[in-house]
């Protein structure tokens, strides 16, 4: 298990480096900088700038200078608007988070309770229907459900404010449409993974003891049944990040999703690659919790894969 | 040898066939594959039918600037009085070609780096599908938004190649885990016994034997990235104007929803329906040629 951690600990360190290097090259690469446009500026002007942001320096320079403060989790300050990446990081992501948080458990749950009823009443009409409602789910996009389920929840029923994010009402409709997708997804996971576990001999045990079939499949063949679930769980966080670009603009919800975006249109590279190195250190380390969270569950795989 | 050399006695019950009529018995699967090629063709040759009647994409005509459906405009109009029903046939011809050209991107990608890591095994397969295993969980479509971004690029083949050049992780799973399984083969053996390089054995005598899983792997990536461009062109980093693509039109959509709500309707029903044929049929596709992995 210790291994696991500081091998899996290792990978996501040399992760974080290239995408930390990427993201120092990417932003020398970007032609036309964010002052490279409109009117011309005045020498002084542009040293003074270009000092601000050690552009006067080496290169090799630089990348040190670039390495040290990714690594210390300063990402610097934004070209456009004037805060630091740190302090938009600290006020919106809160918002996503909450958003994100809300989504992966409607996903989970929602999809879970689908999946494993779906198995335990394989092929009949009951699982037939379940599983068309789960493609469905995959097969429509947040940023067509979204516009839909503001006009419909929103603008003709008035259940649910149509957008701004004000107290728990407001993310409802958000966090389904983001949660929609993987919901899909876990349930057809849990499907599988139900139905693999209902053929092992522990399962045949728990039905020969008497357990009613309730219990079996609730208790005893979801338990490791669920596994396809939570290893799901860590892709699945990468996909709820780019969904809630969409899911925060079509609700304009003031995420980091929202800035990140906003960033791209604007050209606000340090803000943009802040964003990226942020996403994937918050991304390693769920993957790491996935991992020793895999290990309690299945106590089978603590020795290392 | 490979299993091109098949006698007529043999083929009536090569795995293909059976496969063939697994996928005919699943009747979801048919009628799926049936509504794909009818998207096809209406996106493809809708539009030459529409300009017999005087439609097309790009007409502006303010006067009738967003009219619901009607006889002359089946999906209504936009804002500036294009007819949406041609819009959505010309933007459908994007989102289908970046399907099958990405997915063939990332085929090539896949493919090659799931069975070269398969057929050298030990160290080099372990440190490539950790590699794989580290992309699965990293945010590739937050890269390829930066990599658009930085580079500001609008050309369309970069587009087509970004999103390719991130969707072959599944495929490159999957091929290795066929790979490995034939690689012991007798008739793998053989031809390594007449002296076939590696990679002659790996691209002429073990992948084609591989062909089911790699057709269903790359069936199941067409969804997944239509999804995928439409998401970026949502966002208005796709594809940019003058061409449409099926996200930027549901994009456009979107803003007119709380009045003109056919603008989204259109486009989001088609495409919608387009990403669950395409589901279907790679179940079907699946239950059809990899019969093991049946979960019933």
């Amino acid at each position: 298990m210790v291994r696991l951690i500081v091998t899996r600990l290792l990978g996501g360190v040399f992760v974080l480096f290239v995408v930390a290097t990427v993201s120092f090259f990417l932003l020398r690469a970007a032609p036309g900088g964010p002052f490279a446009s409109e009117r011309a500026v005045p020498d002084a002007v542009r040293r003074n700038i270009e000092e601000r942001y050690h552009l006067d320096q080496p290169m090799w320079q630089q990348y040190v200078t670039h390495m040290s403060r990714m690594a210390r989790l300063d990402f610097g300050h934004s070209m456009k608007r004037q805060r630091t990446v740190n302090e938009m990081i600290a006020d919106h992501s809160p918002h996503s988070l909450r958003l994100g948080l809300m989504a992966i458990v409607f996903a989970t749950l929602f999809g879970t309770a689908l999946g494993v009823t779906a198995a335990a009443r394989r092929n009949t009409w009951v699982d037939h229907a379940l599983m068309v409602v789960a493609l469905l789910g995959i097969s429509i996009p947040a940023f067509v459900l979204g516009p839909m389920f503001i006009r419909f929840f929103s603008l003709e029923l008035g259940w649910f404010p149509p957008a701004r994010a004000e107290g728990f009402t407001s993310y409802v409709m958000p966090a389904v449409v983001l949660g929609m997708i993987y919901a899909g997804t876990v349930a057809r996971l849990a499907r599988a993974g139900v139905l693999d576990t209902l053929g092992q001999d522990y399962v045949r045990t728990a039905r020969a003891k008497g357990l009613s079939e309730r219990v079996v499949v609730w208790k005893h063949a979801l338990r490791l049944g669920v596994i396809p679930v939570i290893t799901y769980l860590g892709p699945a966080t990468a996909a709820l990040i780019s969904g809630s670009f969409v899911v925060e603009k079509i609700f304009q919800i003031p995420g980091l999703g929202f800035y990140f975006v906003d960033s791209v249109t604007s050209r606000d590279y340090p803000v943009l690659t802040g964003l990226l190195v942020f996403y994937v250190s918050f991304l390693v380390l769920l993957n790491l919790v996935v991992d020793i969270l895999y290990g309690v569950i299945d106590p089978r795989t603590r020795g290392g894969r | 040898m490979s299993a091109a050399t098949t006698t007529t006695a043999e083929r009536r019950h090569s795995p293909w066939r059976d496969a063939w009529q697994r996928l005919r018995k699943n009747r979801m699967a048919v009628v799926m594959g049936a509504a794909f090629a009818t998207v096809v063709g209406f996106c493809f040759l809708g539009p030459l039918i529409a300009g017999g009647f005087g439609l097309d994409a790009t007409t502006i005509d303010i006067t009738r600037g967003a009219s619901s459906p009607s006889w002359a405009h089946p999906f209504g109009t936009d804002l500036l009085g294009r007819d949406m029903l041609v819009r959505v046939m010309i933007g459908g011809r994007i989102a289908i070609m970046v399907a099958f050209t990405a997915t063939a991107i990332a085929l090539v990608i896949g493919v090659t780096w799931g069975a070269v890591a398969a057929y050298a095994g030990g160290r080099l397969d372990y440190v490539m599908m950790r590699v794989v295993d580290a992309l699965y969980g990293f945010p590739t479509v937050v890269f390829v938004i930066v990599v658009m971004a930085v580079f500001n690029t609008k050309n369309i083949v970069v587009l087509f190649a970004l999103i390719g050049g991130i969707s072959w992780l599944t495929m490159a799973r999957q091929t290795r885990g066929q790979v490995m399984s034939l690689r012991h083969r007798e008739f793998v053996e053989a031809a390594r016994a007449t002296g076939a390089s590696p990679a002659r054995i790996l691209f002429r005598h073990i992948v084609p034997n591989a062909l089911g899983v790699i057709i269903v792997a790359a069936t199941a990536s067409l969804p997944s990235v239509m999804l995928t461009e439409a998401f970026l062109s949502f966002l208005g980093l796709g594809v940019q104007a003058p061409l449409a693509s099926w996200g930027t039109l549901v994009s456009e959509g979107s803003s007119q929803i709380s009045v003109y709500s056919w603008v989204l309707i259109a486009p989001g029903v088609v495409m919608g329906l387009t990403i669950m044929s395409l589901n279907f049929l790679g179940d079907g596709l699946r239950d059809a040629l990899d019969p093991q992995t049946r979960k019933d």
